[in-house]
């Protein structure tokens, strides 16, 4: 029989000795330890002796007061894309917690690494449904990777450390960990070891080479091989592994939302988006390749359609950090799991040089179709009606694909993420599989937080603005240089267009009565403009980017504008529509 | 595909809320859990869940991976019927006086290989291993005699493999020690 001492591996390099801190103070200095400098949160009674401790900490440690519990999520989970760091987030208990929620479970499904760390109720009181104590463990636990409940100071250094390793290592997620508050006020004798593993946990699965080489073969033998790639590639950090397989295989390569930045939008192998709202090519041709091979991706319903119509004459190779993606929703012909840093490293040495002339032809014939049909009448309109795709083209051609692009959810992120040039990776931060309205402004401030020398731009609807429309006091009072782009239709854009095409026009509640958004803004002393003739446009844009510091632009777009191409709900990828 | 009866095994540490994140991955798919049962293992500090299941095999194999996927699962896998043997344990309060109005409740139990444990003044209970079917084909039998309390445990079981995947587990952790 095996008997096996401590649960997890400590480092054993720092330093041994102990010093007499309170529980709050060793939440301190364990996020010092971490390297964490920028913290999101909200203060409450349940946490307040962190933020006491925090108050001695202030020219190490940035705290960032969000205006609601849900904005320093999203800022936390924008500033974690954008820097490649884990975001931090404080929260008080009750209603504090249970304001996490959303950003967790948003966290959870995009696979961002993200710290909560909630104040409780003393342990004495936890059952008695004290005052502002809620179940954030129980509450959590469906959309956290990991959490852990810690009643006494002594808990507090492992409970973190495993905490910041879980959140950042193999795939990432939120964790959370909810400290009872005589826990924060307990004197113990403190010492941090950094956690390096947990036996019964994982990562990375070790690569099997015996399966890059079925890939490998599978790949050699191709005629017509595509890739779709996602996140993973950016999360894997392996963008120039990428882009040399990809090179030496000469295989076209379409991104998912999640993916989009990994290989700059000029690549001649990128040939667009895939999904619902993605490009022609890329959705038809998934069920005309012979080898599809998935890269850091999940075959997410909205990027698949119909599954019983999705490729089903190619052999699929899946390229995987995540054992439980294998076959969750195709099924897969070769599964290589790993990092795929590593993975297609070792492909890369394995497969042949090849082009794939005439079968590229293919995306770039349906690519003309595309340009034809939809492309160019968004970005150069000919009526009056002002187009969200023209504001992009213009944004492009200020920023030359150098910005991050920060998204809401809805028709502008269609529109922005099918026509935003990028350069560079880590620059494409949305709400992709939580679908989360509300998470633009506060991962715009975010992200400008996270990547302070980039420029950082925000693109919203009028829907999305008003879910988290008070955090415009977080972007003054953190003098974070976001670029707030509204895009404002008047209408739940998204939902109408659904109600146009399939709900007979029935426009139920999805008019927007807005506010005066002008005001608004000059209200939270943010620089403001706005614009409804396309003659105005180039300007405003110029000087929204310019401008040092965060900045308003409102722009009226056409009311009834519909996203094509558009893959509907229930048909197959390759029954996209282009009107 | 068709839905079938199957056991899943899991081996993990002994933490707080585990169970909770483990059933949540049913809940999720809205996958009735027949039984569940966490206990010791062979080894020391890892436990076992148990867990019963009548569901398509393409759902079951999903569902383990995410219980494996769970930072605190060693290791977790999924059997046939045919693979594994397995018990459950049926307990039976009878009045005592169904034993003194003749001889058939000591038949029955001789009968289903159940014992009794214990004999009170004014209760009895009757203990039987086995399979549910059997459990409840002891209780028709004693039903006309008026059971006061009929209670059934979760599915236990062990794999027909030589050493299942607890062998893994054991590499698992002795790899660990290594290191």
């Amino acid at each position: 029989m095996n008997t096996i001492e401590a649960p997890s591996k400590m480092e054993t390099k720092s330093t041994k000795t102990t010093e007499r801190v309170t529980g709050a103070d060793a939440v301190v200095r364990i996020l010092l330890q971490e390297g964490v400098d920028l913290v999101f949160g909200y203060p409450g009674g349940a946490i307040m002796p962190v933020y006491d401790s925090l108050y001695d900490y202030q020219d190490k440690i940035h705290h960032v007061l969000a205006r609601h519990e849900q904005g320093a999520t999203h800022a936390a989970q924008g500033y974690a894309r954008a820097s490649g760091k884990v975001g931090v987030c404080l929260a008080t208990s009750g209603p504090g917690a249970t304001n996490l929620i959303t950003g967790l479970a948003d966290a959870q499904i995009d696979s961002t690494p993200m710290v909560c760390i909630t104040g409780q109720v003393p342990s004495a009181l936890l059952g008695s449904d004290a005052f502002q104590e809620t179940d954030v463990i129980g509450i959590s636990m469906p959309v956290t990777k990991w959490n852990t409940q810690v009643t006494r100071a002594e808990e507090i250094p492992e409970a973190l450390a495993k905490a910041f390793y879980i959140a950042k290592s193999g795939r990432p997620g939120p964790v959370l960990v909810d400290i009872t508050k005589d826990a924060q006020f307990q004197e113990f004798d403190f010492n941090y070891e950094k956690c390096t593993g947990l036996r019964s946990y994982v990562p990375v699965p070790e690569l099997d080479q015996t399966k890059v080489q079925e890939a490998a073969d599978l790949i050699n033998n191709a005629e017509r091989p595509y890739i779709l790639f996602g996140q993973g590639v950016i999360l894997g950090n392996a963008e120039k592994e990428f882009k040399t397989f990809i090179e030496k295989t000469g295989i076209p390569s379409a991104w998912t939302i999640m993916g989009l930045s990994a290989l700059e939008t000029d690549h001649p192998l990128n040939v667009g988006m895939l999904g619902m709202h993605g490009n022609y090519g890329p959705n038809l041709l998934t069920n005309e390749c012979d080898v599809l091979i998935a890269i850091g991706m999940r075959f997410d319903d909205r990027v698949t359609g119909n599954l019983d119509k999705y490729a089903k004459q190619a052999k699929v190779i899946h390229l995987e950090i995540d054992p439980a993606e294998i076959d969750k929703n195709v099924n897969t012909d070769v599964a290589v799991l790993g990092d795929c840093k590593e993975s297609l490293t070792e492909l890369t040495k394995l497969v042949e040089p090849k082009s794939h002339d005439k079968w590229l032809q293919r995306f770039r014939d349906c690519d003309a179709m595309e340009q034809e049909k939809v492309i160019q009448n968004e970005l150069h309109p000919t009526t009056d009606l002002l187009s969200m795709g023209e504001v992009i083209r213009i944004i492009n051609e200020k920023t030359n694909g150098d910005a991050i692009l920060v998204t809401d959810v809805g028709q502008h992120q269609m529109v922005a993420c099918r026509y935003t040039k990028f350069n560079q990776s880590k620059s494409n931060i949305t709400s992709g599989g939580l679908g989360t309205m509300g998470f633009g402004l506060p991962a715009g401030l975010g992200a400008a937080l996270g990547a302070p020398d980039r420029t950082v731009v925000t693109v919203i609807g009028d829907g999305g603005l008003q879910m988290t429309i008070q955090e415009f006091a977080t972007i003054y009072q953190t003098r974070a240089k976001v670029k707030v782009l509204l895009l404002n239709n008047e209408f739940l854009g998204m939902v109408r267009q659904w109600q146009q095409l399939f709900f007979d026009k029935r426009y139920s509640a999805t008019e927007m009565i807005n506010p005066d958004f002008q005001t608004i803004a000059k209200g939270y002393h943010i620089p403001t403009n706005k614009v409804t003739e396309r003659d105005k446009l180039d300007e405003a844009i110029t000087e929204f980017i310019n401008h040092d510091g965060a900045y308003f632009l409102e722009v009226m777009v056409g009311k009834e504008n519909n996203v094509f191409p558009m893959v509907p709900s229930g048909s197959g990828v390759a029954e996209i529509r282009l009107e | 595909m068709e839905k079938r009866e199957f056991t899943i095994t899991a081996y993990t540490e002994n933490t707080v809320g585990l169970l909770h994140r483990i059933t949540i991955i049913f809940t999720k798919r809205k996958i009735n859990i027949e039984s569940i049962t966490a206990s010791e293992s062979e080894m020391e500090n890892i436990y076992r869940f148990t867990i019963a299941v009548t569901e398509t095999e393409e759902l079951v194999g999903k569902v383990v991976k995410q219980i494996e996927k769970l930072v605190e699962v060693h290791k977790a896998a999924y059997f046939k019927k045919e693979e594994v043997v397995q018990q459950e344990l049926a307990l039976y309060k009878l009045a005592t006086e169904s034993l003194t109005n003749g001889l058939e409740v000591e038949r029955i139990v001789r009968e289903h290989s159940a014992r009794f444990l214990t004999i009170e003044k004014n209760f009895v209970v009757i203990e039987k291993a086995g399979y549910r079917r059997e459990a409840f084909a002891l209780f028709d039998e004693l039903k006309p005699f008026g059971i006061k309390e009929f209670v059934l445990s979760g599915r236990v079981a062990v794999s027909r493999a030589e050493h299942g995947i607890g062998a893994e587990v054991r590499e698992l952790l002795q790899a660990e020690t290594n290191t």
